[in-house]
């Protein structure tokens, strides 16, 4: 039984739960807690610009190391800015711990100064947030929401703590200790439907693994048992956004990501499979298109930790609760044990036809004249990074999904994306965050230069922490992917997606004395991306690319998975009334 | 089905909403939701249906066990099948709360609201509504020269008849609890 301030019990929190890291930024309603941070060096504090940036940092942290994230704000502004990180993490299911600054218990309800109501405004946005009134259940509190944080379904927590409770005494508890309450999520898959899957496996003549975050997030164990499954059976695998690196891009079952700008072989193989096994992947709108044509012929497997991301978008025929690691382990097993069949002849079958979709060759280009193509560049990036220690985050746009279909990613928790809330601004802070994480490793932000303008003040934060990242833009001073859908869906009428008055980012980045690049030249690319990556702190890249490039292949809005456009050419009528309604 | 074929109602949802529902027909289900009785549960479940847009038609809630403070919360709600479904995943996966039963699924159950009716009248009218009041076993708790006060238990349709008898007789006011729901059977 260990008194101490409720501040103290917060850093001891923290540090029994293994906490390395805090990103935040004090306030009148944090101090006693900064002062207990000034009082030790067991973690460190990493002072971002903007409270939205300590969200996106711890973000990165977590999404690249698979621990929690942790962030510290103060009451009021602080909380509030740091909604857009919590909603994201929510949507991503990233385990976020937000630790927020409140009035004194007293002043609750008055309208004091910065004061906001935290819990209310938060609580649709956190997995499960808590408003801490008395100092004893602090420690609890604490050990409880890295609980709730980390099991089950991945997701950010909140907790608010008034200034009376940092500063008074209270009891600590140990994590082993605590109560964590009752919350405890089934990981274990159920083996009669697990079994059903195995029958599907054996019987499949167009088989199909689509794969997404939840692989991931279950840990690496997970991602070893997908191998070992599409290994071991020779079925094709396509992944989300959310799920790259779970399967080697450079595997031969790998298919390129699937969805709204997934490759043409994969969205095809999803439309015409006949068993569809999901792992750890949700259904979301950008992967299905037109719901009421999606994959019509096949039979379909859906495993998730959540049964409610089961049959909420699309009936499948079996479900499985559970943990990815789980029940992919018990499923190679039982499959293993009735004699590893498959229906080999048909597969390879289907593998022709897969092959003849592949020769479509939907991620092709031309690079010729004297302007960058924004493909171009990141393939050009993916050479010269390739054999790098390599992570890349991005922001969110057009050159987010350039960057999925041209950059190849080998192993999990290398690729840190705003998938679900498609946050423009996360990916500058994130990749700070992932280079704390992992100091001695390349960290690249892919950008686009409007993104990257909405958190450009954390360039501040990565040279004070010595934070190396190398942030890419592909500058083609417009907001692309808004320019495009206003191209293809509002008559050419380009409204307000037009960046005019950008900075010069040469200057800017010497402004907080970072290295600035600017590159226009193809032939000058390489040398200036070899530049980008030799130099020991952050670089800022401005890289001017040709400004009217749309993204391709694109399934229209509304349209199912075989409808889906290559190119410019056949872009006329593409999307009807119908469609313009959907985002 | 054309997405812009909306149905009532269903445009206040987001975009990501258009989908075609599996089935079309809307069932009015009770839900008996065990929570524990801590700071914003109730706002914590109501902002669930608000904010994915499910219905209440009606919710009551009280403290059922006071030693370790669970509460229980019974939601009558309409949704297609798959929505009713949602909802109680949705619910379930909810830190503060314990179990969820679909009352409308799971068998029988007895569903009961309580209402208090006021009634101003003199005369016919005021003999009228007191005898109406004798056939549905409604009880008078409060009387003046020219009002009463009836208490009425029973299933919601049987509250709502009441209350249309007693508009021409002169019906002033209605409160009424919700309806709270439990499974017939031992179990």
């Amino acid at each position: 039984m260990t008194r101490m301030s409720g501040a103290e019990i917060v850093v001891k929190a923290l540090k029994d739960q293994g906490v390395d890291t805090v990103f935040g930024y004090p306030g009148g309603a944090v101090l006693p807690i900064y002062d207990a941070i000034f009082q030790q060096n067991d973690i460190r504090h990493i002072l971002v610009r903007h409270e939205q940036a300590a969200t996106h940092a711890a973000e990165g942290y977590a999404r690249s190391t698979g621990k929690p994230g942790i962030v510290l704000v103060t009451s009021g502004p602080g909380a509030t800015n740091a909604v857009t990180g919590l909603t994201d993490a929510l949507l991503d299911s990233i385990p976020l711990v937000v630790l927020s600054g409140q009035v004194p218990t007293f002043m609750i309800g008055n309208d004091a100064f910065q004061e906001a109501d935290t819990v209310g405004i938060t609580r649709p946005c956190t997995k499960h947030n808590w408003l801490v009134k008395d100092t004893d259940n602090l420690a609890n509190t604490l050990h409880q929401a890295f609980h709730v944080a980390t099991s089950g379904r991945p997701g950010p927590v909140l907790i608010d703590i008034p200034k009376d409770v940092q500063f008074a005494d209270g009891t600590y508890v140990k994590p082993e200790k605590a109560n964590k309450g009752h919350y405890a999520p089934q990981v274990k898959g159920d083996v009669d439907a697990i079994t059903q899957a195995v029958e599907l496996l054996e019987t499949a003549k167009r088989p199909i693994l689509y794969t997404g975050g939840g692989v991931i997030n279950s840990g690496t164990a997970a991602s070893q048992l997908l191998r070992e499954l599409v290994g071991e059976t020779g079925f094709p695998i396509t992944s989300t956004l959310m799920g790259l690196g779970a399967y080697p891009a450079s595997g031969e079952a790998w298919l390129g990501m699937l969805g709204m700008h997934g490759t043409y072989e994969a969205n095809m193989a999803m439309h015409d499979c006949d068993a569809m096994i999901c792992i750890g992947a949700r259904f979301d709108d950008r992967i299905t298109g037109r719901t009421d044509a999606f994959s019509p012929k096949s039979k379909k497997v859906h495993i998730d930790i959540d049964p409610s991301s089961i049959n909420k978008i699309i009936r499948v025929d079996v479900p499985i609760v559970g943990d990815i690691a789980h029940v992919l382990e018990d499923m190679l097993r039982i499959w293993k044990a009735r004699g590893r069949k498959t229906r080999s002849e048909e597969v390879a079958k289907w593998w022709k036809k897969i092959d003849g979709w592949r020769e479509k060759q939907c991620l092709s280009y031309e690079q010729k004249g004297p302007i960058i193509k924004p493909q171009y560049a990141l393939q050009r990036l993916e050479a010269l990074t390739k054999k790098y220690d390599r992570y890349i985050t991005t922001e969110v746009g057009q050159h987010q999904m350039w960057a999925a279909q041209y950059l190849g990613f080998e192993d999990p928790h290398r690729w840190m994306t705003s998938g679900g809330l498609g946050t423009m601004g996360y990916g500058f802070p994130s990749s700070i965050g992932v280079q704390i994480a992992h100091p001695e490793s390349l960290v690249i932000n892919v950008a686009g230069e409007a993104s990257w303008l909405m958190n450009m003040q954390e360039l501040g934060t990565a040279m004070q922490f010595r934070a190396p990242v190398k942030q890419f833009i592909l500058n083609n001073e417009r907001l692309g992917m808004v320019r495009q859908w206003q191209e293809l869906l509002h008559g050419e009428r380009y409204s307000s997606s037009w960046s005019e008055s950008l900075p010069d980012f040469v200057k800017l980045a010497e402004a907080f004395g970072a290295k600035g690049i600017q590159c226009s030249d193809p032939d000058g690319l390489d040398d200036a991306i070899m530049e980008m990556i030799e130099h020991d702190g952050p670089v800022v890249f401005d890289c001017l690319v040709e400004k009217h490039e749309n993204c391709f292949p694109m399934i229209p809005s509304g349209k199912a998975h075989n409808e889906m456009l290559l190119g410019d050419a056949s872009t006329q009528g593409a999307i009807q009334a119908g469609g313009a309604v959907m985002v | 089905m054309s997405p812009l074929d909306l149905k009532k109602g269903s445009s206040k949802k987001s975009a990501y909403d258009l989908r075609t529902p599996f089935s079309d027909v809307n069932e009015r289900h009770t839900l008996a939701v065990l929570v524990d009785n801590v700071d914003g549960v109730l706002a914590r479940v109501i902002g669930l249906f608000s904010g994915r847009g499910y219905n209440i038609d009606s919710l009551t809630v009280a403290e059922v066990d006071h030693t370790g403070h669970r509460s229980r919360i019974t939601v009558v709600t309409t949704g297609t099948p798959q929505v009713i479904v949602q909802i109680k995943h949705q619910l379930e996966r909810m830190v503060v709360v314990h179990e969820v039963h679909d009352l409308t699924v799971e068998g029988a159950s007895v569903e009961r609201e309580l209402a208090l009716v006021k009634v101003r009248g003199t005369g016919d009218l005021r003999v009228e509504a007191l005898r109406t009041a004798e056939v549905f076993r409604a009880r008078v708790m409060d009387t003046t020269l020219q009002s009463f006060v009836f208490e009425l238990t029973g299933a919601p349709e049987k509250v709502d008849a009441f209350v249309e008898l007693m508009v021409p007789l002169g019906l002033v006011e209605v409160a009424r609890t919700g309806v709270a729901a439990i499974a017939r059977g031992a179990e």
